[in-house]
């Protein structure tokens, strides 16, 4: 479904991903995992187009992404819930989650994912008049998740969404995760969280210094010795 | 007491002409993050197409559906083609972009003097003198009538904001670019049409004031300095507070000129702007919120 192959991504003259290569399959959920500063969130800035590969492709259903400007990439389906929510904050939620189905396609059924969005997250119909910066940290991630939701995504990509929540809300942002993915939306899901979301996911790639180092099924990644060591502190 | 009443509605009916001048320029601020430094050059451009129809026996208010589209075309040809392409070379600050509206201030003045002259040039209607009554106290025709489509642009323009995807892009966009880039929001092209927009209103602005002000080509750096002060008194990048910022100037001025005299009209805004950077430093967004 979305391969990204051979990527090498420079900020500047400093080379922050080298040879990367992954494939995400259709309906699972991978999750990307990695110490800071490993490269995670510029993998996704990458594929989203925010940055530019200077080598290798990224190809979603047969679409190259990296040929695109970074404003048509949603268009496609690959839909990026970024680091941080990057809420509009001075909008009100609705107008966030307006501000997700800009697309002719998204547009058309913009008030019937709205209920759907509302559906999934209560609180957010209750707040929906609220200016997004003004509520808390889970609530703006729902309200970002949400935002995701109404581009209608085939593949939707977290940035670290446990940042700065509570274990209990974390939890929570993950079910929510399980629950898209039912749903029948692919996840790619980058996180340090790694004992959670290797428990919750199909696949997992290891990223260290730019580079994946591992890849495998959330199981074989918890058993393997240098997971253990480095990440699980087992 | 008239008096007084008097002073408050000269300075209200200036104070909407001041917000539309001072709107276009908040919505480039809050886009590009920077200064339009040629803001009022663009007014004082929009004046001279007033005036050029007018010698051909256009009425004013009809120029101003010629105007805006010009100046709105205008706009986008100095952000694509003037101000974008400094933004991709790296070396150069973004910051360098406001120097360059600095230079384009001054071409525009220049080519104005070059095709006009110097000389003050006039507009000439029935209305432009012409006053109305209620109770004691009297209303300039022209200013009212300025004043009423001043405010309808200045409804329009906040009903595209909120109510359009476009609008909303626009607001998207000021807030959060990278963010508006993986909505799908072309944020080049939103940069583009936004100066546009600003051009537009303030040549709105522009053919509105033409009948009851001279024109002269060096009446943009002026004008630049006043929608500078509205958007500081505002807030940068607050819509609604460029509204409060026009008509506290209007009202500033106004009050200036009646109580201290003619000439003290400037100091009198000029001493509240000052006032204002000391005692509420990002302006009345502070207060509004918006």
């Amino acid at each position: 479904m979305l391969k990204v192959s051979g990527i090498d991504v420079f900020y500047g003259d400093l080379q922050v991903i080298r040879d990367v290569s992954f494939e995400v399959r259709d309906g699972e959920i991978l999750v990307l995992v990695g110490a800071n500063g490993a490269g995670k969130s510029t993998t996704l800035k990458t594929i989203s187009g925010l940055l530019k590969p200077l080598k290798g492709s990224i190809e979603f259903d047969g679409v190259r992404l990296d040929l695109l400007s970074p404003d048509k990439v949603i268009g496609q389906g690959v839909v990026h819930v970024p680091e941080a929510r990057r809420l509009f904050r001075e909008m009100t939620v609705e107008e966030n989650l307006v501000m997700g189905s800009l697309s002719p396609v998204a547009r058309k059924k913009r008030m019937q994912t709205m209920e759907w969005v509302y559906e999934l997250f209560p609180r957010m119909k209750e707040r929906r008049k609220q200016a997004a910066g003004t509520m808390s940290g889970g609530e703006q991630q729902m309200c970002a998740i949400g935002r995701g939701l109404m581009a209608l995504p085939k593949i939707l990509m977290f940035d670290e969404p446990s940042l700065g929540l509570s274990p209990i809300l974390v939890q929570e942002v993950f079910g929510i995760a399980k629950r898209i993915n039912k749903e029948g939306v692919t996840v790619l899901l980058v996180e340090q969280n790694v004992r959670q979301t290797l428990a919750m996911c199909d696949r997992a790639c290891v990223l260290e210094n730019g580079r994946i180092v591992l890849q495998g099924t959330g199981k074989e990644l918890s058993d393997d010795p240098h997971v253990k060591e480095a990440y699980l502190g087992i | 007491m008239d008096v007084f009443l008097q002073t408050l509605v000269a300075g209200i009916l200036k104070g909407g002409l001041y917000a539309l001048i001072g709107i276009g320029m908040t919505l480039i601020m809050g886009v590009m993050g920077i200064i339009n430094l040629a803001h009022g050059q663009l007014m004082m451009l929009a004046m001279y197409v007033t005036f050029v129809l007018n010698t051909m026996g256009v009425d004013p208010y009809v120029s101003l559906f010629i105007a805006m589209p010009l100046l709105f075309m205008l706009g986008v040809a100095i952000q694509k083609f003037l101000l974008n392409p400094l933004m991709k070379v790296e070396t150069i600050l973004p910051e360098n972009q406001v120097l360059m509206t600095v230079g384009i201030g001054m071409v525009l003045t220049e080519v104005a003097r070059f095709v006009f002259s110097s000389d003050y040039k006039y507009i000439t209607t029935g209305y432009a003198d012409r006053t109305f009554y209620i109770g004691n106290i009297s209303f300039s025709v022209a200013l009212t009538i300025a004043f009423v489509i001043a405010l309808s642009f200045t409804a329009a323009m906040f009903w595209f904001l909120l109510k359009t995807d476009l609008g909303r892009s626009i607001r998207a966009t000021a807030q959060d670019k990278d963010a508006a880039t993986l909505m799908g929001v072309n944020t080049g092209r939103i940069t583009v049409i936004t100066f546009g927009l600003g051009s537009a209103l303030v040549a709105a602005a522009g053919c509105l004031l033409a009948p009851v002000y001279y024109i002269f080509p060096d009446l943009g750096g002026p004008f630049t300095a006043k929608a500078f002060i509205i958007t500081i008194l505002g807030g940068l990048g607050s819509t609604v507070g460029a509204i409060f910022g026009g008509v506290t100037l209007g009202l500033a001025e106004s009050m200036g000129a009646t109580y201290f005299g003619m000439e003290y009209e400037d100091i009198v805004g000029l001493t509240i702007f000052i006032l204002v950077l000391l005692f509420l430093p990002g302006g009345f967004k502070r207060l509004t919120k918006v």
